[in-house]
């Protein structure tokens, strides 16, 4: 089921220090060969990533390539069970996504982390509630709630008429930045999205991207997941790309172009193979198709900039 | 008709005040009326003021004042018990065993007092430890197997309702438990459980005031205390809660000791107003609260719904209950108006709904 070590087209570049990040010290969360199984089943094996301010981190991989497995980890939901997980430099291990969030690591999921029928401001605030007055009679600061809610949307250019309209009314895209923008508030230093514009349209994608930009802007970390390498070149500084469970390639912006990204993401030199296969078929033009080459050109280590 | 128009939230606040707020111009008013329409707790209200109409005019009787405090009574002792019954659905659990587990606690406070010759403060508090271990456990194994509680609480019920009959009758040789009016400790405890006080010459039960006290509170912890929030978000979406770190078993579980609490207080209020406690009742009292949370326009799979509705729901059972005898029919009619009521009042509570939110 899982592949040995790395497969023969995949490589792992060595990453090269960002100047931006600030050393290899800058790291606030790293993996060190982590892996995970459930059972006899080993859903991901031997990962290195490595998140630091200012920069977004991309992990791109196909379905059931490990990408869910790898964030529940870092989010707390699961548990490594090889290898290191490293928040500032220590060894950690998260029982509950509560103390992922304690360490700055918060998490917008695929399915938002939203309660669809409560309404925005208090979905804004779920789990971490303003509350004001003493124990017997302590109750909820809504005046704050709803201002500080409403405040820190427009911040991140987000303009609601109405904060007591239930959640699940909003766009797609609208969800996904209040998310955002929840986890930012927070104090969140890592922001993991995971498939933030995997359901939306080419606009709201656009929308999704811009607060990814800002909140990499604003010096947090970001892991951004997903199956788009458009979108992901688009933003990333790093991109790690996962395959049954393994990383397969791992490289920064400078060592890799948008062609060679997609080419590793749709599948790499399983897709010259099958390139050959189709060249039998009639009737099938391959002579666009890209060449082996130019699929492996990456793990080569020829970085174009 | 491009216009956006968004639903009524699940939780509502007084509105925002934003003085000169920009806003995207997409959405409009809806007309007042529609937006209260749209409410469950309205839809329920007008329910039962046809409700108490209908008997106005059907049962002269009901007139009376007496009658009405014996009404609200009747309603009390369902509404007290359809309270923790709502929030535990609004929280998105079942709750089939409240029926029985109020015998239960009533038959344990009676029995651990009598045979050991106790002070009944002791029966009371012993009741209430097992009352509140019935809620825990219930609650804690719904979050530890992830079962549905449909399954889990029938299994309870049965279980609880076998245990009533059989121990009664090996401790007392009877279905019914040994009259306790003669105890120490009996007057106290019949007057904070089951007394009633006078007010322009009709009799009124404490009950009624407990249950208007409860549905306050409730309403209150509901809509303005964290407490609240996570029930709502328990309900709504547990997954998306547990992410956010809200604390989702353990709000499962103290919903469910809630419900176990309330059968304690009402098992004692029957206790102390019968002096004995028949072993075999209480069965199929759970499906009239948890029908009063429904028609008091809790959503069945959590996540929407308020405090102040099961009181009205409750209040309509009541009712019809004592109506139907004031009116001379049949009493046996009770559980078929239930039936249609029920049913009414989804059917009404969808359509209002449909209509009212129509995007």
């Amino acid at each position: 089921m899982t592949t040995e070590e790395t497969g023969p087209h995949g490589a792992i570049i060595p990453d090269t220090p960002d100047t931006a990040a600030g050393g290899e010290d800058g790291a606030i969360v790293e993996l060190r060969g982590a892996g995970k199984s459930y059972g006899n089943i080993r859903a991901l094996h031997g990962v290195d990533l490595t998140v630091r301010p200012g920069q977004v981190t991309c992990v791109l991989g196909d379905n059931g390539a490990g990408k869910s497995t790898l964030i529940k980890i870092i989010s707390g939901l699961h548990q490594h069970t090889e290898g290191e997980f490293l928040v500032d430099g220590t060894p950690v291990r998260f029982s509950t996504p509560r103390e992922a969030l304690d360490k700055g690591i918060a998490t917008v999921y695929q399915d938002l982390a939203v309660v669809p029928l409560m309404p925005v401001w208090r979905n804004f605030f779920l789990g971490s509630e303003m509350t004001k007055g003493p124990w017997p009679v302590r109750r909820l600061d809504i005046e704050r709630m709803k201002q500080t809610a409403d405040h820190e949307l427009r911040e991140m250019g987000i303009v609601l008429d109405d904060l007591e309209q239930p959640i699940g009314t909003l766009s797609g895209g609208q969800r996904q930045c209040v998310a955002i923008a929840r986890a930012v508030y927070f104090g969140a230093r890592v922001l993991i999205l995971d498939e933030p514009t995997a359901a939306l349209g080419v606009k709201q994608s656009g929308v999704v991207l811009k607060y990814v930009a800002a909140a990499r802007d604003r010096g947090l970390g970001v892991i951004f997941i997903t199956h788009n390498p458009h979108h992901a070149y688009m933003v990333g500084d790093h991109f790690s790309v996962l395959r049954l469970g393994t990383m397969e390639l791992s490289a920064a912006r400078e060592q890799i172009t948008l062609e060679e990204l997609t080419n590793h993401m749709a599948g790499g030199a399983e897709l010259a193979a099958l390139k050959h296969e189709l060249s039998q078929v009639r009737g099938v033009d391959t002579e666009a198709l890209p060449e082996e080459g130019d699929l492996t050109a990456a793990t080569a280590g020829e970085g174009k900039s | 008709m491009g216009m956006t128009q968004h639903a009524e939230p699940a939780v509502t606040t007084p509105p925002a005040s934003g003085p000169g707020k920009v806003t995207d111009g997409r959405t409009s008013e809806r007309p007042l009326a529609l937006r209260l329409l749209a409410r469950p707790e309205v839809g329920v209200f007008l329910g039962a003021v046809a409700v108490w109409v209908f008997f106005l005019i059907a049962a002269p009787p009901v007139r009376e004042g007496s009658s009405m405090a014996n009404i609200l009574y009747q309603s009390s002792t369902i509404g007290i018990m359809a309270l923790p019954v709502a929030l535990l659905m609004i929280g998105g659990e079942f709750d089939l065993s409240s029926g029985v587990a109020v015998i239960t606690s009533a038959l344990t406070a009676s029995m651990f007092a009598f045979q050991l010759t106790l002070n009944v403060w002791a029966g009371i508090f012993v009741a209430l430890l097992v009352s509140l271990a019935i809620g825990f456990l219930n609650g804690w194994l719904v979050v530890k197997t992830g079962l549905p509680s449909f399954l889990i609480t029938l299994g309870t019920f049965l279980i609880l309702q076998g245990v009533n009959l059989a121990v009664t009758k090996l401790v007392t040789g009877n279905v019914a438990t040994d009259d306790i009016s003669n105890m120490d400790g009996f007057d106290q405890a019949k007057k904070v459980f089951a007394s009633s006080f006078e007010v322009g010459g009709v009799q009124i039960k404490i009950t009624i005031i407990y249950w208007l006290v409860f549905a306050a509170l409730a309403t209150w912890v509901l809509l303005r205390t964290k407490y609240g929030n996570w029930i709502f978000a328990v309900g709504g979406n547990k997954d998306s809660a547990r992410a956010v770190g809200v604390p989702v078993n353990f709000t499962k579980i103290s919903l469910f000791m809630l419900v176990g609490f309330a059968a304690w207080f009402v098992g004692m209020h029957n206790l102390f107003s019968f002096n004995t406690v028949q072993s075999g009742e209480g069965v199929g009292q759970e499906l009239i609260y948890i029908s009063a949370a429904v028609i008091g326009g809790c959503l069945l799979t959590g996540g929407a719904g308020s405090a102040i509705g099961p009181v009205f729901g409750a209040f309509m059972f009541g009712m019809v209950q004592q109506g139907i005898v004031y009116a001379g029919w049949n009493p046996d009619w009770f559980k078929a108006f239930l039936g249609v009521m029920l049913l009414g009042a989804v059917m009404i509570n969808l359509w209002v709904s449909r209509t009212a939110t129509r995007r």
